[in-house]
């Protein structure tokens, strides 16, 4: 039986020709990554392995992006001991605050990624360059200390679910919408363990950008990670951002999948997941009368140039409701400069919207735009759990660029499309 | 290897904010954590929790983050193993990695309330239920993960020359 593209990689990292679901497998990994929140563990348990050095000084990423620029002293300790060990292990890819994004974003803007790569990160979101045909997967801090060591990981070789897509989507439709419309159709652990590989001619119509938004949120779903085939825009991208030459693996033929469903990218519409999970998902058509206090848009699901562009679309020449705090957070330096060439950052800020530096910040309930009790929230981010941007009593919903700020103008949850027609 | 204590009853998608928010994530010290654990699901949790104590739960346990913070909240809180019906798989993996003890068990899941007293023997997978006078039997770990949890996680399976 043939293999998924999944597990192709899986197999050529593990130095052998074939794998079959439930293998438990040791791999080589081509980069290791952690953050100001997960690193500081990893590095503890790095110590206590007692090795000189890491693995390969070039394969390892670190990104303090979670509660930076430093949000309090405990913070700034933390990120000390990052900073430290980048230098003292010689750790190439160290970003610093000014060079620093949003590390979803980061890597693979600076060529650190490339097709048919293995990389574990020590964030959830490490799936994300599943969008460039490679295999990424969240892990922990232990996993993290033991592959900067090492530079192995043992995994359990996934099974697979085929998502074949079609058609082409609508002008206000974009890759969040699909994935939350895929994360609603088959629930929060509706991919658990599994790979989710995307198939088909609808591919074609997704840009890169929205291709890493879906790939992101595989683990929304459960999955250990999502994948798409390498084709001329991957191949362009990595080219683009000067990416290690790619290694092109493509599922077979008769790739055995445990479960298949087929997308019309057509009928997709504009979609808002209500809190408190990703799977509680409507289309905007029924969304109902839903104020907001707070839009956010940014992260690394939303953060990058094409989702602040689309932002751009709606808000430019308007102005933001009354007593709604909007707060615009480009995925990386590189983006911001970009939105500001192209006069984005104008339109947001005669809009009436906050501009801050790249953070992880509101996302996770950091800081930069924290929600009080029964406060309400739109947000672009990929988590709407009790408590997730604040106060326990708070709420998040989760809805692409366009739909976030068309809800900025509307001070509640509104559908981009009806803007379009004033 | 054994534990023995009384059970706390959750539901489906536990998430890794609610056992361990990240508000607190500025800190990695295990006792620090252990004082907020499960805080933005059962802000009692951590006045009732006693050593051995067991978390049994439905289906998608420590869904969302990575944080190791929250396995690390719970083994440091003294919870002495976790059951659900279905882990998170990051979850699932940096718990092994930690050394907290985890069992996928639906059908006990299925027959756990609140406030019960359960005896687990990790060699066996065992379950009992002393309230009730009940048993079942978990699937074992594969040998590789056997190896790391007798390991006492990675990081000591890897002193020892594993992952090599």
């Amino acid at each position: 039986m043939g293999m998924t593209m999944t597990q192709h990689i899986l197999a050529a990292h593990a130095g052998t020709d074939s794998v079959r679901p439930g293998q438990l497998i040791l791999a080589d990994l081509d980069m290791v990554l952690g953050n100001d929140i997960t690193a500081p563990v990893a590095i503890r348990e790095f110590e206590k392995i007692g090795r000189d050095r890491v693995f390969d000084p070039g394969k390892v990423a670190l990104v303090p992006d979670h509660f930076t620029p430093n949000k309090d002293i405990q913070s700034a300790q933390q990120c000390k001991a990052v900073r430290e060990f980048a230098r003292k292990r010689e750790v190439e890819h160290y970003f610093e605050i000014g060079e620093m994004g949003i590390e979803h974003a980061l890597l693979p803007e600076k060529g650190l990624v490339s097709a048919g790569d293995l990389v574990i990160g020590a964030d959830s979101h490490t799936c994300t360059y599943g969008a460039l045909g490679a295999f990424s997967t969240g892990v922990g801090s232990t996993d993290m200390a033991a592959g900067m060591a090492t530079g192995k990981g043992w995994f359990k070789v996934p099974g697979g679910i085929r998502f074949e897509l079609t058609g082409k989507p609508n002008p206000w439709v974009c890759g969040k919408d699909i994935i939350l419309h895929i994360i609603g159709m088959i629930g929060v652990d509706g991919a658990l363990y599994s790979s989710m590989e995307y198939w088909g001619d609808g591919i074609a119509h997704l840009s890169m950008d929205d291709r890493f938004t879906i790939a992101n949120m595989a683990i929304e779903a459960g999955a250990k990670n999502g994948i798409f085939p390498v084709d001329d825009q991957t191949l362009a991208y990595l080219k683009e951002h000067g990416s290690k030459p790619p290694r092109v693996f493509s599922a077979d033929d008769d790739a055995e999948y445990q479960q298949s469903y087929t997308i019309d990218l057509s009928r997709v519409r504009p979609t808002v997941a209500f809190p408190h999970l990703p799977d509680n998902t409507r289309s905007i058509d029924d969304v109902g009368e839903i104020p907001v206090d707070q839009v956010v848009i940014g992260s690394c699901t939303n953060g990058r140039i094409e989702d602040l562009r689309t932002a751009a679309r709606v808000l430019k020449g308007r102005k933001i409701a009354r007593g709604v705090r909007v707060i615009v957070f480009p995925a990386t330096q590189k983006i911001y400069m970009q939105a500001l060439k192209e006069g984005l950052i104008e339109s947001f800020i005669e809009a009436g919207a906050a501009v801050s530096t790249p953070t992880c910040g509101p996302c996770l309930g950091g800081h930069m735009g924290i929600l009080a009790q029964g406060e309400r929230a739109v947000a672009t981010t990929n988590r709407n759990f009790v408590g997730r941007m604040g106060h326990p009593e708070s709420e998040v919903y989760l809805a692409s660029p366009a739909v976030a700020a068309a809800s900025a103008l509307a001070g509640k949850i509104a559908n981009p499309e009806e803007l379009e027609q004033e | 290897m054994k534990a023995k204590g009384r059970v706390f009853r959750y539901k489906d998608n536990v998430d890794t904010d609610v056992i361990i928010p990240a508000r607190y994530l500025n800190t990695s010290d295990p006792d620090e954590l252990a004082g907020h654990c499960m805080e933005d699901l059962d802000p009692s949790f951590v006045q009732r929790v006693k050593p051995g104590d067991v978390i049994v739960a439905d289906r998608n346990f420590g869904c969302g983050s990575s944080r190791e913070h929250a396995p690390l909240a719970i083994k440091s809180s003294g919870v002495s193993c976790v059951i659900a019906r279905t882990f998170a798989r990051i979850f699932y993996r940096n718990s092994i990695n930690i050394g907290l003890p985890i069992l996928e068990c639906p059908e006990a899941v299925e027959g756990i309330s609140e406030g019960d007293e359960v005896e687990v023997d990790f060699d066996t997978g065992e379950i009992r239920n002393l309230t009730q006078g009940t048993g079942w039997k978990a699937e074992p770990f594969p040998e590789f993960m056997q190896g790391l949890i007798k390991a006492d996680g990675l990081i000591e399976y890897i002193k020892q020359g594993g992952l090599s």
